[in-house]
């Protein structure tokens, strides 16, 4: 699904941020992506994202080089990955489920089609009562789990979580744990960036460890 | 949780705790809130955009009208003149050359100008009480052609000359080509204007747009994120400046519209004064026939997708930063 081939990532002239990547994530897959602080674990998600183009090296998404790809082609294989961003970016303007039924919208969808499923989402998650809420009343935790929603609702081939439970608390971070353990298990590849060990000991999956710019694969 | 793909089965299962009331249909927000677009300035731009371009459009209209009158009633005629010579009776030759004249085919009126009428003619420079007798002044002879023929000039000019050698035809045709050149130097101006106001029409929406793309990037960037292509995101912009652009070629093509349609009665107060009467004999009666407003009406019209053009065109160029 995603395979990486000594890939390089600098910003402007600065130092290389990541170098020589080469690793694959397998369909079906679930993985921890961990390292301390500065270490490149969003560098990394934005490279997977297509929202970052490395300095050098190969990456190969849905069996298509990026590298050859349009604005138009970028948009359709975005359509296939789910994003949890550590700031949420959730549209003030709109309610909590408007936010997280926007996938739909911009896939055309009528709302009719989607209601259901969107509502159902927002009660797993917690926000079945500030579905009409705008996000900047609604906490930190809160605007996490309608992020998440927001990424996990129209099914995605690859989910990319950045820090998806730092602003919940421990009960709540294990139903989110396990919604991408059951998201994973319908047949989504699972990238989840965190540095909470707590959380990373509760699922036996693969660690991939960036230290120093530099990947380490633990299966 | 079911597999994906498979569209109608809910992504989460949520047992008992599903709630049985089914969902009411909710009324969406716009992705791009109207509220974000600061339109009322645009609206006032695109508005007096219209206006200058419309009295610019209706006064090109009436003088081309005025000038195409003037022009079919000069060339309906033709004047001859009669010039005194020594040893020839003036009166006799005028005679003669309106009676060659009438015979011309083609020429359905003739009017030979009296004594009386050219003393007429000279009242205003050289006074009243003058005895035109005691001056060389030509006999004028006017005839009206008949309207789709073309004149054989040359066989006119022979015959009219043969019986009265001091004579001279002149067809007006040297008016004719001055009145042709300042009406489509009149029409060129108003182009050349036309052409200013769209440029700076395109101008101030290419600002509205990039601004209002500034305002409502954190929108735009979401809108990548969940895999929207540069034309949906385009499209929801696109209808606001396509709205902003009609309400301001509305309100400056109707005011325009407005401003002719009162024209005439404000031309009757300048009635009399010098300004009033140069106005008078440009432009006529300063009305505007129907077609005129169909024309102002479809160019307000034309300068709204001009805007929302202007825009698109932005918004694409935009988009390529924002990505």
């Amino acid at each position: 699904m995603v395979r990486f081939e000594n890939v390089g990532l600098r910003y402007g002239l600065g130092p290389e941020i990541l170098r020589d990547l080469s690793f694959l994530i397998p369909a079906h897959s679930f993985q921890f992506l961990t390292g301390p602080s500065g270490a490149g674990k969003t560098s990394l998600l934005r490279l997977l994202f297509l929202s970052l183009r490395p300095t050098r090296g190969l990456v190969n998404l849905f069996g298509q080089d990026v590298s050859l790809l349009g604005k138009d082609q970028v948009a359709d294989l975005r359509k296939r990955i789910g994003i949890v961003l550590q700031d949420f970016r959730l549209l003030d303007h709109m309610t909590t489920y408007e936010n997280v039924a926007l996938p739909f919208r911009v896939m055309g969808r009528e709302e009719s089609s989607y209601r259901r499923e969107v509502i159902d989402l927002l009660r797993w998650v917690g926000l079945g009562e500030r579905m009409d809420a705008l996000p900047p009343i609604l906490s930190g935790g809160e605007k996490q789990r309608a992020a998440i929603a927001r990424a996990v609702i129209s099914r995605p081939q690859l989910l990319l979580a950045d820090e998806p439970t730092g602003s919940v608390d421990p009960t709540l971070g294990r139903r989110l744990l396990r919604l991408f353990i059951e998201l994973n298990r319908s047949g989504t590849a699972v990238v989840i960036a965190t540095h909470d060990i707590t959380l990373m000991d509760q699922y036996e999956a693969r660690r991939l460890v960036l230290h120093q710019g530099r990947l380490h694969i633990y299966e | 949780m079911s597999r994906i793909g498979d569209e109608h089965a809910p992504l989460v299962d949520l047992g008992n705790e599903r709630p049985q009331v089914p969902a009411q249909a909710r009324i969406m927000s716009p992705i791009v809130p109207r509220a974000s677009i600061s339109g009322r300035a645009l609206v006032a731009v695109v508005a007096i955009m219209t206006f200058l371009a419309s009295i610019t459009t209706g006064t090109v209209l009436l003088v081309s009208a005025s000038a195409a009158e003037w022009q079919s009633e000069v060339s309906s005629e033709i004047t001859a003149q009669v010039r005194p010579q020594a040893g020839r009776d003036l009166e006799r030759d005028a005679a003669a050359a309106a009676e060659a004249m009438r015979a011309q085919p083609g020429i359905v009126q003739v009017k030979p100008f009296t004594k009386d009428d050219s003393a007429k003619l000279l009242e205003p420079w050289l006074g009243s009480g003058l005895s035109i007798e005691q001056l060389p002044v030509p006999r004028v002879i006017v005839a009206r052609v008949q309207p789709g023929t073309t004149l054989d000039l040359a066989a006119l000019r022979s015959r009219v000359t043969q019986v009265a050698p001091s004579a001279s035809v002149d067809d007006h045709r040297a008016w004719i080509e001055r009145m042709r050149s300042m009406t489509g130097a009149t029409v060129f101006a108003g182009i050349a204007i036309l052409a200013l106001v769209i440029v700076a029409t395109i101008i101030s929406v290419s600002f509205a747009t990039r601004g209002a793309m500034a305002a409502n990037r954190p929108i735009v960037e979401v809108l990548h994120f969940v895999g929207a292509g540069d034309s949906f995101i385009a499209n929801r912009f696109l209808r606001h400046f396509l709205r902003l652009g009609l309400e301001g070629g509305l309100i400056g093509g109707g005011a325009a519209m407005l401003a002719f349609g009162f024209s005439e009665s404000i031309a009757s107060w300048f009635s009399g004064t010098p300004v009033g009467d140069q106005f008078a004999a440009l432009l006529g009666t300063f009305s505007l026939p129907p077609s005129g407003y169909l024309v102002l009406a479809v160019q307000a019209l034309l300068i709204g997708v001009i805007t929302a053009w202007a825009s698109r065109r932005t918004l694409f160029a935009t988009l390529d930063d924002i990505d």
